[in-house]
């Protein structure tokens, strides 16, 4: 496939200054932003066409190019939507857009909103996602491991290896992310060694997380993928929910993912990396302060009650002091670990579900899906069908070494 | 002479009328020049950088959105240099438009809160209306010209 034409729908982004680092971030993944091309007359139909009234020309400009993508009129093969943060006007037309080119082109389209502190690093993950899904359709439609092959996940806090062969996970690696490179080998080194195969029968190597690019050159990787894709593959081969649809929400050490998902293939998605309030960093801070590790938080959740807890912020700081006030009151630990993972799951909840469409099954992934009060949290929240499939923790390797296998045969 | 400012401030209409009125219009084409033609700057379509909506933060705070602190930043020396305004209301975007009605409202306000003359004008739909409106604009410029207290319409 040739150079991915992402069809840029957006307002303010030339104001705001940053138009620059959108197109920097589309080059750096082999894709052009394009922009639809509109008469003036079919911005003053959009509104009625479109159905929703703005007072902003540029969020009518908006309408009128996302009809033109849904119609046909400008040929693209993603969709990137963008307005301002803090807008509320935009925000709704932004959401609205991305529902419609969603459901009636069957696009990828990723939405964003910015500020001038908008950079290409930002923009980097959501575009290589974006482009991928336009131009990799035939790998994310593997279901099956084949051979032998090794993923490796560089996450913000953790490093996991896994390596998988004929469709089973053989061994895997769980380590502490230090220095990328030095962690990336100890995690492999572990795998290897659990699964009993030697380094050089891996057929291929799949890569991903923040580290995925350094770790692409080091260990020659077939595949160095972002995460959307890869947790989204990883998360409904874990789950046997291939096909159909499903919402795979991710709540990571640094940043939370939710992804909609259609056949394993991620359609809306959001990252938010915002707030450390709604992350795993947040509940190793409540683990801390209540003695106990992070791997006995969850079960003490389970035993708590989140209302009996008073939390006044979701801010990592403002929220340990809530916690912190109550336990000084004498509260009870269980309710704490409860409180926490509430506020977890509800920031989670108002603030990235309310961009996708939430769709049954909800998969849980990732190491704070087995702290087990974040997904009865998220349960209780959604009241849906909240699922954390085998290995959640290692969702990013085990969807790495699943694609990477597609490298063996090509 | 004096300095107009128009809005919509990237109207041609308007600065054309100023202009064959004998006033020097104040529009946004004239800030996007300057900056398109600065070597050294290289963020387009407007070489507006991220640096701007910084600037902007002089007419709003920080809670209110980078595009339109990034447009208050290219009308700042037009707001500054204003010495009279026309404004015209809900005219279609062919007529000119910043494109952000957040920023219409805002400049609307510290126009008016300059307390220079200024006409508000609404946007024509008949000929009938058209004309009245070149009348109203061609008066209100003369009699700045003519250095006579013109009163706010």
């Amino acid at each position: 496939m040739n150079e991915i034409e992402v069809a840029q729908i957006s307002c303010g982004s030339e104001y705001t200054g940053i138009q620059g680092e959108i197109e920097s971030a589309a080059e750096q993944v082999g894709a052009k932003i394009i922009f639809p091309d509109i008469d003036l007359e079919e911005v003053g139909a959009a509104e009625a066409k479109f159905g929703i009234k703005v007072t902003s020309p540029d969020l009518k400009l908006m309408l009128a190019r996302a009809i033109s993508v849904v119609e046909g009129h400008t040929t693209a093969d993603a969709v990137f939507i963008g307005t301002c943060f803090r807008c509320a006007e935009g925000a709704l037309v932004r959401n609205e857009i991305r529902r419609y080119i969603h459901d009636k082109s069957g696009l990828p389209v990723i939405s964003y909103s910015y500020t001038e502190r908008t950079t290409a690093d930002t923009l980097l993950t959501r575009m290589e996602a974006l482009t991928t899904i336009a131009k990799r359709r035939s790998l994310l439609a593997r279901e099956k491991q084949t051979g032998i092959t090794a993923g490796i996940d560089s996450g913000s806090t953790t490093t996991k290896a896994v390596i998988m062969k004929d469709n089973e996970i053989l061994g895997f690696g769980w380590v502490s992310s230090t220095d990328v490179l030095k962690s990336a080998e100890e995690a492999y080194s572990t795998a290897l060694k659990e699964s009993g195969i030697e380094r050089d029968e891996i057929q291929a190597i799949g890569v991903t997380g923040y580290g995925r690019f350094i770790l692409g050159k080091e260990f020659n990787a077939d595949l160095v993928q972002e995460e959307i894709t890869v947790n989204s593959k990883g998360a409904v081969y874990l789950a046997d929910r291939q096909k159909g649809a499903a919402t795979v929400i991710d709540v990571g050490g640094m940043d939370n993912k939710a992804i909609s998902v259609q056949d394993g293939i991620p359609g809306i998605f959001t990252m938010g990396g915002i707030c450390a309030g709604a992350s795993g960093r947040f509940l190793e801070m409540t683990a801390k302060r209540l003695g106990v590790d992070i791997t006995e938080l969850g079960k003490l959740a389970l035993a708590g009650k989140a209302s009996n807890i008073s939390m006044n912020s979701y801010c990592i700081v403002f929220g340990i002091q809530s916690l912190v006030n109550s336990l000084s009151k004498g509260a009870r630990h269980e309710d704490v670990a409860a409180a926490a993972c509430y506020s977890v799951a509800e920031q989670v909840f108002e603030q990235q579900l309310q961009e996708v469409e939430v769709r049954e099954p909800v998969i849980m992934v990732g190491g704070t899906a087995l702290i087990e009060g974040l997904p009865q949290a998220m349960r209780e929240l959604l009241q849906v069908e909240v699922i954390v499939p085998p290995y959640a923790q290692l969702i990013g390797a085990v969807g790495s070494a699943l694609l990477a296998s597609g490298f063996i045969e090509e | 002479m004096a300095n107009i400012f128009i809005y919509p401030s990237n109207s041609l209409i308007l600065y054309d009328l100023v202009e064959r009125f004998g006033h020097a219009p104040l529009a946004v084409m004239q800030e996007i020049k300057k900056r398109v033609t600065t070597v050294g700057i290289d963020s387009p379509p407007l070489n507006i950088t991220p640096e701007d909506p910084k600037i902007g933060l002089k007419y709003a705070a920080v809670e209110v959105p980078a595009g339109v602190r990034g447009r208050m930043a290219l009308l700042d020396p037009l707001l500054e240099a204003a010495e009279a305004a026309i404004l015209v209301e809900d005219a279609p975007i062919g007529f000119g438009c910043m494109g952000c009605n957040r920023t219409s409202e805002l400049v609307g306000f510290l126009i008016r809160a300059k307390h220079i003359p200024i006409l508000e004008l609404a946007y024509p739909t008949s000929d009938g209306m058209a004309e009245d409106f070149v009348y109203r604009i061609s008066k209100f410029l003369d009699e700045l010209g003519a250095g006579k207290e013109v009163k706010n319409e």
